[in-house]
């Protein structure tokens, strides 16, 4: 699957874009969250505080137990401030 | 129409452009919104706009549609631009046309509201202590709430026409 991160998150993840192949245990967005955290670094901090990151699936807005599967965009980025 | 752009644009074009042709309009509602000079007490030199833009036009293009569905709208226009900006530069231009002022007014002020909410953008803001990304505002958030309440005032327009 592809992961797309903007803004600040982007900043701390280290990359705007990469492609993943978590384990099939990962299903939902939450546990695709939790072993992105586990790879550390970058991606611990950016994800750490999950109030601040906000989560599109194939550029629809979604929650933390919405399904994740191979082929999917998943997008990470922080409450938007355009307008 | 949803238009996501580096380039400037022109009010008046845009505004004469919408009700061209169409008679049934009977007032056009327009907001703009520009780059300010500061932010807090920090001077603002540059702000840079970054978007997703495979979701971007899309999540534009539901808000739209949300409005033709909630009021009696000739027609809708949203031009966001992304990119550098400074201060006094135009960011968005949202317009409505209508055949009477209340659906154009509100369907207008829902746009803006709800763009501001759920659009993908952010603002990254060049101040003297270096580059900030601006914090969403839980004003903003309480705007866009507001046109979830069906009892608001303002929302429905199509009932109070």
């Amino acid at each position: 699957m592809k992961i797309l991160y903007f803004a600040w998150l982007r900043e701390r993840v280290g990359t705007g874009a990469e492609e993943v192949a978590p384990p099939t245990t990962v299903a939902t967005v939450g546990q695709l969250v939790d072993w992105l955290k586990a790879r550390g670094g970058g991606h611990a901090r950016a994800l750490a505080d999950p109030s601040l990151v906000r989560v599109a699936v194939n550029q629809e807005y979604v929650t933390l137990n919405h399904p994740v599967q191979p082929g999917d965009e998943i997008a990470f980025f922080p409450p938007v401030t355009g307008g | 129409m949803i238009r996501v752009q580096r380039e400037d644009f022109d009010i008046g074009r845009e505004l004469e452009a919408l009700t061209t042709g169409n008679r049934s309009v009977g007032g056009v509602c327009a907001f703009v919104g520009l780059v300010r000079d500061i932010a807090g007490d920090q001077a603002i030199r540059a702000m840079t706009l970054e978007h997703y833009p495979a979701m971007t036009e899309k999540a534009l293009a539901q808000i739209e549609a949300e409005a033709k569905a909630r009021w009696p709208l000739e027609a809708t226009l949203v031009i966001h631009r992304y990119g550098r900006l400074e201060p006094g530069d135009r960011i968005v231009l949202v317009a409505t046309a209508s055949a009477h002022r209340q659906a154009a007014f509100e369907a207008c002020h829902f746009l803006i509201d709800w763009l501001k909410t759920k659009a993908p953008f952010w603002k990254l803001e060049d101040t003297a202590d270096g580059a900030q990304w601006v914090d969403a505002r839980a004003a903003d958030g309480a705007a866009a709430a507001r046109w979830l309440d069906p009892k608001a005032p303002a929302a429905p327009g199509k009932a109070a026409e």
